[in-house]
């Protein structure tokens, strides 16, 4: 008994002075005070030093991208430091391009905030967090096109109208890698406790397989965003807006931003499907016909068949721009679907003398 | 170890029982920092100062803690702890300090903590019954003939990179054959002096 206490209380008391020692050397010794972080030569955010980067911002509640977590091995929490990092560290070598070194961009998990630091953050990365979400309501549009609505455990997301999520897809039987994967937001942009989807199938798509065959409703989900740069722009001009497929998402957000606020300006959707049975949201967008009166939905199929008794636009969607739009001049473009449809209808647009700046795309790859 | 020299042990730990390359203690970091001479003698200088230190002061610890209470049994824990607790003061210190040599070693630093070599000397202390003044010039020697062994082994490297070394022995594989022949080398001095 004797030899058990004499032992326990060596190691403990030994411990507990080394203990002692190290708590109050970091209290002076390792106390870096208060430091200041200046973000884009804006705003000042005060921290306590002697953290990492990536964690004293993630204190302020600005996400920088991270899959590692940061133990320096995924490379993905680049920021750009202007002052106060000091020399890049044998850590960050591996993940650093020249032109990374020469931007002054280093890995922010692995520096560490000693003194006041200034750097750089793309704007929309302010906004960018984490969802929970629970999936309320899936709906078939389509054979291949499903609707999918969530409601945000907590917090509210705040978009704009046009800029999408990303939405991971865990691993199930068959997938055993988690991947996230870029989907536009369809829902209005005052809609902030909710998120509405339109999601296609893929053949072997990783995301779309899950979201297809494996998501059922009430399951959880998680998601980070909004990204984009693909947004309403506030102008006056004549929006032309193009679609096809999953491409509509973005422009129904844009549309239900425009009904919401009353803005009438001349606006014409052009949207694209193969077959009568590819069309979507028809009635929804004749609703919003009837709420803004200069707004103009034409529908076009390229494939329509004898039994669908179409009588509506026969083509591609650029058959139909070609037949309605005269000029344009003075007007200002949305394109949303395929690389193919979006590169021949910027061709297009620009041959009608459309100013390539006013032109916005989003590429679904 | 009645009348053992200390300056005796001091250069026999540098050159005849190089923690390195005689023991194969610390082949981890050896392996792993040597790329750069600079950085390598930052590390090398690192890893003398933390053994000098810790070898006094688990001397102080195991001779006056825990041969007292007949705890001799619990070094290994012991010296682990206060070897760890240790290298983690010098790394805030370094950090706060020094910043050029935490630059330079950055993450390498708390590797030491797990560095067998600190260990090794500690316990070849106590085992070898060393009185403190040869402790002291044992951990120091050990320290600095690490140094000398992974300072050349980054001058080696630094050449290397001009040779051809066969596809599959590149990097780590070429260094573990290189140091084996350092070794060789060293034994030469075996004969000079001995202390095992």
């Amino acid at each position: 008994m004797g030899t058990i206490i004499i032992t326990v209380g060596a190691i403990s008391g030994i411990t507990g002075i080394l203990a002692f020692l190290l708590t109050l050397a970091k209290n002076t010794i390792g106390n870096y005070g208060e430091v200041i972080i200046n973000i884009n030569d804006d705003e000042d955010h005060v921290v306590d030093g002697g953290t990492t980067l990536l964690s004293a911002l993630i204190d302020e509640k600005i996400f920088i991208p991270s899959a590692c977590g940061g133990k320096g091995s995924c490379g993905y929490c680049k920021v750009k430091v202007n002052e106060g990092a000091g020399p890049i560290l044998p850590t960050e070598l591996g993940y650093l391009t020249p032109e990374d070194k020469k931007e002054n961009v280093r890995l922010s998990c692995q520096v560490k905030v000693k003194n006041d630091f200034k750097i750089e953050i793309p704007e929309e990365l302010f906004n960018v967090q984490e969802y929970e979400g629970k999936v309320s309501k899936i709906v078939d549009l389509t054979p291949t096109i499903k609707h999918l609505t969530f409601d945000l455990k907590e917090g509210e997301i705040d978009f704009k109208a046009g800029q999408y999520v990303q939405l991971r897809a865990p691993e199930y039987k068959g997938n055993d890698e988690e991947v996230y994967r870029a989907y536009s937001i369809a829902s209005s942009p005052s809609k902030r406790d909710q998120l509405e989807l339109i999601i296609g199938y893929v053949e072997e798509g990783i995301a779309t397989t899950y979201v297809h065959h494996h998501l059922e409703e009430d399951e959880e989900v998680l998601f980070n965003g909004p990204y984009g740069d693909f947004f309403y722009q506030d102008t006056d001009r004549e929006m032309v807006m193009v679609a096809i497929g999953t491409g509509m998402a973005p422009i129904l957000s844009i549309l239900y931003h425009m009904v919401e606020n009353n803005i009438n300006r001349k606006a014409t959707f052009y949207f694209g499907a193969r077959y009568l049975e590819d069309l979507f949201f028809v009635e929804e967008l004749q609703e919003i016909e009837k709420k803004l009166p200069n707004f103009k939905f034409i529908p076009s199929l390229s494939r329509a068949k004898e039994d669908d008794n179409w009588t509506g636009e026969i083509g591609r969607v650029t058959d139909a721009i070609e037949k309605y739009m005269e000029s344009g001049e003075n007007k200002e473009a949305y394109l949303c679907g395929s690389p193919r449809m979006i590169d021949s209808t910027v061709e297009l647009l620009k041959e009608k003398g459309m100013q390539e700046e006013l032109i916005f795309y989003d590429k679904f790859e | 170890m009645e009348g053992l020299n200390p300056f005796v042990v001091f250069f026999a730990s540098i050159f005849t029982n190089n923690m390195i390359l005689t023991n194969f203690l610390g082949m981890c970091s050896f392996i792993a920092v040597s790329g750069e001479i600079k950085t390598s003698l930052g590390l090398g200088q690192a890893v003398t100062f933390v053994l000098t230190f810790t070898t006094v002061l688990n001397y102080f610890i195991y001779h006056y803690v825990l041969v007292p209470l007949g705890l001799e049994y619990l070094r290994f824990i012991i010296f682990i702890i206060s070897i760890a607790a240790f290298v983690q003061l010098v790394e805030m210190i370094v950090e706060r300090y020094l910043p050029n040599l935490y630059y330079a070693l950055g993450i390498f630093l708390p590797l030491i903590t797990v560095n067998c070599a600190i260990l090794g000397v500690s316990l070849f202390m106590v085992i070898r019954d060393y009185n403190m003044i040869v402790s002291l010039l044992f951990g120091l020697g050990s320290g600095i003939g690490w140094t000398l062994a992974i300072v050349a082994l980054a001058g080696i490297r630094k050449r290397l990179k001009y040779a051809k070394v066969p596809k599959g022995l590149e990097g780590p594989g070429i260094t573990i054959i290189i140091t084996g022949l350092m070794a060789l080398a060293f034994v030469g001095f075996s004969g000079i002096v001995q202390i095992q």
